[in-house]
């Protein structure tokens, strides 16, 4: 049967399993939208921006592991799409963008609204392609999932001419076959053996594990592997999740604003255990001055991220979770018994460096401290949300003061590091679990860069809570000035910010505020109790700052801490 | 060091560019590159000179078999093989050095491919080292402009490096 270019895609997308799609229309896309418009088994959500569109199939990829769907039109509509589409290829994370496109007899003619987006987007998808032929529009979709979903997962664009949509083919359903395409799966068993047998003679081992042990699933092999070798875990900012928060053998974050006991393990071990990770600046700070006793395993699917920065002494390409089941499989037949005893001093070792600097701040009586907000998220919710966050300092007190036990219920734009992923991640990822509790953590900042998002959220019945830690700056930049440029201020005070309850309000949202540390709780309670979109204000401390800090180029074990206050009453808190 | 590195690729639409932008958005260097259809027409083969040390060409190895349009990497100046290139060399000599030309073009076996009334357009094949040979010994009787192909390499059947 002859079908459209659009009605194949639609079925396509059906049978990919495809229920909802982020999108935003215009004229050359206007042929799928309107078979969207009563159909029965894709709900499509119409975001205010673009940018909202991705960020929100990215947050609904990550709290699922099922790809994000994304329709808009060409020109401006596919260009907006772009920081959307580069934080979700920095971080792996899979989706399939679909633009429009002028008719192909127009392409190259500066045409109305054309843009070459798959010259633009190459850089930073996985895989792109412009269909010139409806025949081949089934097969290039299935080949984009395919492409998104495997190896290392990433964002895939197909750009859509609106003849292509509109002219005829009869409907096929071809197998995918990529000849030069074959994500390594399994791990060299040779190289594992190495591995099991360093782990087996190291004293003072550290695992490193990134976001590829959440991609991969792996999180129970990651946990047996730490539980079984006695080994201490530090979780990356994408790996949050993927080896519980509250476990003992937690160490939490690593790197910049990672924890000292992170930091002091990592730079005093003899095996570093990198799982799924790649060694990103923020992690190793000072390359040259990186753990420099150690041995290095480095697990992962992508052979680029093997010695790309550092030198590696195993390296071990493969899925995380298989090359972890091989793993362990070898660890437990050999010398389990004597695990305890070879760790012990070790782990006494990392327990003084945890009573030395523990994660802390200094609560106060009067001003709201942006740490004790997300303290209490974490108690009242008992980490059973799902938290996005924006970025900035927002982002890094959210990722020390929240502990994740589970995977997928973190949401964060670290590779990017982009302003505006939060609300609309948690957009995605509230209309995913509709009966899950979904905070963002932001700044006054970037809440601002997706704010039109409320009216999606609002019209959607929505009920995502966005917690808005104002301190009236841009606090991470205006934390370096204040540290590195002398105090100067240069563009970082925002001067207005809109008052967010009457904004929450005029989009038919809640808005709620608290001024003191006495009303963050009932605000947080509140909140929770509303079935609706709502933004909290939380007129915190100006001037508070993000610490521990390894300055940027610096070794990570060259710490600044937070100045303890001189007075008596402002009692030292920390957080187990 | 530098590196000859041999690629088979889909022989699509776009690829060129991935290949080109993968060199350009990190920051590595293409000293010459030259493409071509294979004996399978859905194929073609690249042929690229690039530098830099062993971690940068493993780098640049494992980031061109991650592309997904590229089916086989190969890194030539591992194993043993011939590379040549050809140049084509437009001389205008004056009346004197003619005969030089034509002498120097016959010892490289090289050919005369055009001539017009003051230049001879010679034509040689080799490796980088007669191709550089011949434009220094040309260079003085004077070259007006030359072009060159950028290298092209295969191995060699069933030898493997000492
Ligand atoms: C789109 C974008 N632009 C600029 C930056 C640089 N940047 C990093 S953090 C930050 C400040 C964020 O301010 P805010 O959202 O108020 O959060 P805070 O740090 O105060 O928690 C800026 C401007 C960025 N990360 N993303």
């Amino acid at each position: 049967m002859k079908m459209t270019g659009a009605e194949i895609l639609v079925e396509t997308l059906k049978r990919e399993g495809v229920k909802h799609i982020f999108g935003y229309p215009g004229g050359v896309i206007l042929n799928i939208f309107d078979l969207l418009y009563d159909d029965k088994d894709i709900q499509l959500i119409l975001t205010r921006h673009e940018q909202g569109a991705v960020h929100a199939a990215d947050g609904y990829a990550r709290s699922t592991g099922k790809p994000g769907v994304v329709l808009v039109t060409s020109g401006p509509g596919a260009t907006n799409t772009i920081t959307g589409i580069a934080t979700a290829s920095m971080d792996s994370i899979p989706l399939v963008v679909f633009s429009g496109q002028v008719p192909t007899m127009l392409i190259g003619n500066d045409a109305f609204q054309e843009a070459d987006i798959v010259g633009i987007s190459r850089p930073c998808t996985k895989y792109n392609y412009l269909a010139k032929d409806v025949r081949d529009l089934s097969r290039i979709i299935r080949e984009a999932f395919h492409i998104a979903t495997t190896g290392r997962p990433g964002p895939v664009l197909i750009d859509l001419p609106k003849d292509v949509t509109a002219s005829k083919a009869d409907f096929t359903w071809p197998e995918v076959k990529i000849r030069s395409y074959n994500p390594t799966y399994e791990g060299n068993r040779w190289m594992i053996q190495q591995a099991a047998n360093l782990i087996a003679k190291s004293k003072r081992a550290v695992i490193i594990a990134g976001g590829g042990v959440i991609i991969s699933g792996a999180h129970k092999e990651l946990k047996e592997l730490a539980e079984v070798t006695n080994i201490p875990v530090t979780m990356t900012l994408m790996g949050l999740g993927g080896f519980p928060g509250t476990h003992p053998l937690s160490l939490g974050m690593p790197g910049m604003h990672g924890t000292y006991y992170a930091n002091k393990s990592i730079q005093e071990s003899d095996l570093l255990i990198a799982i799924g990770m790649r060694f990103d600046d923020r992690v190793t700070g000072k390359i040259d001055a990186f753990a420099p006793h150690a041995k290095i395993i480095h697990i992962d699917i992508d052979p680029t991220s093997i010695r790309k920065n550092v030198r590696v002494d195993i390296p071990i390409v493969g899925d995380v979770k298989r090359v972890l089941t091989v793993l362990n499989k070898m660890l437990r037949e050999d010398m389990k018994e004597q695990w305890d005893e070879v760790r012990k001093a070790w782990l006494r070792q990392i327990d003084l460096w945890r009573q030395e600097r523990p994660m802390t701040y200094t609560y106060s009586d009067d001003v709201i401290k942006p740490q004790f907000v997300v303290e209490k998220i974490f108690e009242l919710t008992k980490g059973d949300a799902i938290i996005s966050t924006e970025v900035g300092q927002n982002q890094m007190w959210a990722a020390q003061f929240f502990k994740f036990d589970r995977p997928r219920m973190w949401l964060t734009s670290g590779g990017l590091g982009t302003m505006g992923y939060g609300f609309p991640a948690a957009i995605g990822a509230q209309i995913a679990h509709p009966n899950k509790l979904v905070i963002d953590i932001a700044g006054d900042g970037s809440i601002q860069m997706n704010i039109q998002e409320l009216a999606t959220a609002v019209i959607n019945k929505l009920p995502v809570k966005v917690a808005i830690l104002n301190n009236r700056y841009l606090g991470m930049v205006r934390q370096w000035q204040e540290l590195f440029f002398a105090g100067r201020y240069s563009h970082t005070h925002l001067e207005v910010v809109p008052d967010f309850v009457k904004l929450a309000e005029a989009y038919g949202a809640v808005g709620l505020r608290a001024t003191k540390p006495s009303e963050v709780e009932s605000v947080l309670k509140e909140a929770f109790k509303i079935k609706k979109t709502v933004f909290m204000d939380f007129v915190v401390h100006w001037k508070e700052k993000v610490f521990p800090m390894v300055p940027a180029g610096a070794p990570i074990d060259h710490m600044l801490f937070e100045e303890k206050p001189e007075k008596e009453e402002k009692k030292l808190k920390a957080v187990k | 060091m530098r590196h000859t590195i041999s690629l088979l690729v889909e022989n699509k639409f776009g690829v060129l560019s991935r290949i080109a932008g993968l060199f350009s958005g990190r920051g590595y260097n293409i000293e010459s590159l030259s493409v071509g259809e294979t004996i399978d027409p859905q194929i073609s083969t690249m042929t690229i000179v690039t530098s830099g040390d062993d971690q940068i060409i493993e780098q640049i190895t494992k980031q061109l078999n991650k592309l997904i349009d590229v089916i086989k990497v190969v890194d030539m100046t591992e194993l043993d093989h011939v590379e040549r290139e050809m140049v084509l060399i437009k001389v205008a000599p004056r009346q004197e050095d003619k005969a030089e030309v034509l002498r120097l073009t016959e010892i490289f076996r090289g050919r005369v491919v055009d001539s017009s009334k003051t230049t001879y357009t010679i034509e040689i094949t080799g490796d980088e080292k007669k191709i550089e040979a011949i434009i220094e010994l040309l260079k003085p009787i004077g070259i007006k402009e030359f072009v060159r192909t950028g290298k092209i390499a295969i191995a060699r059947e069933g030898v493997k490096k000492s």
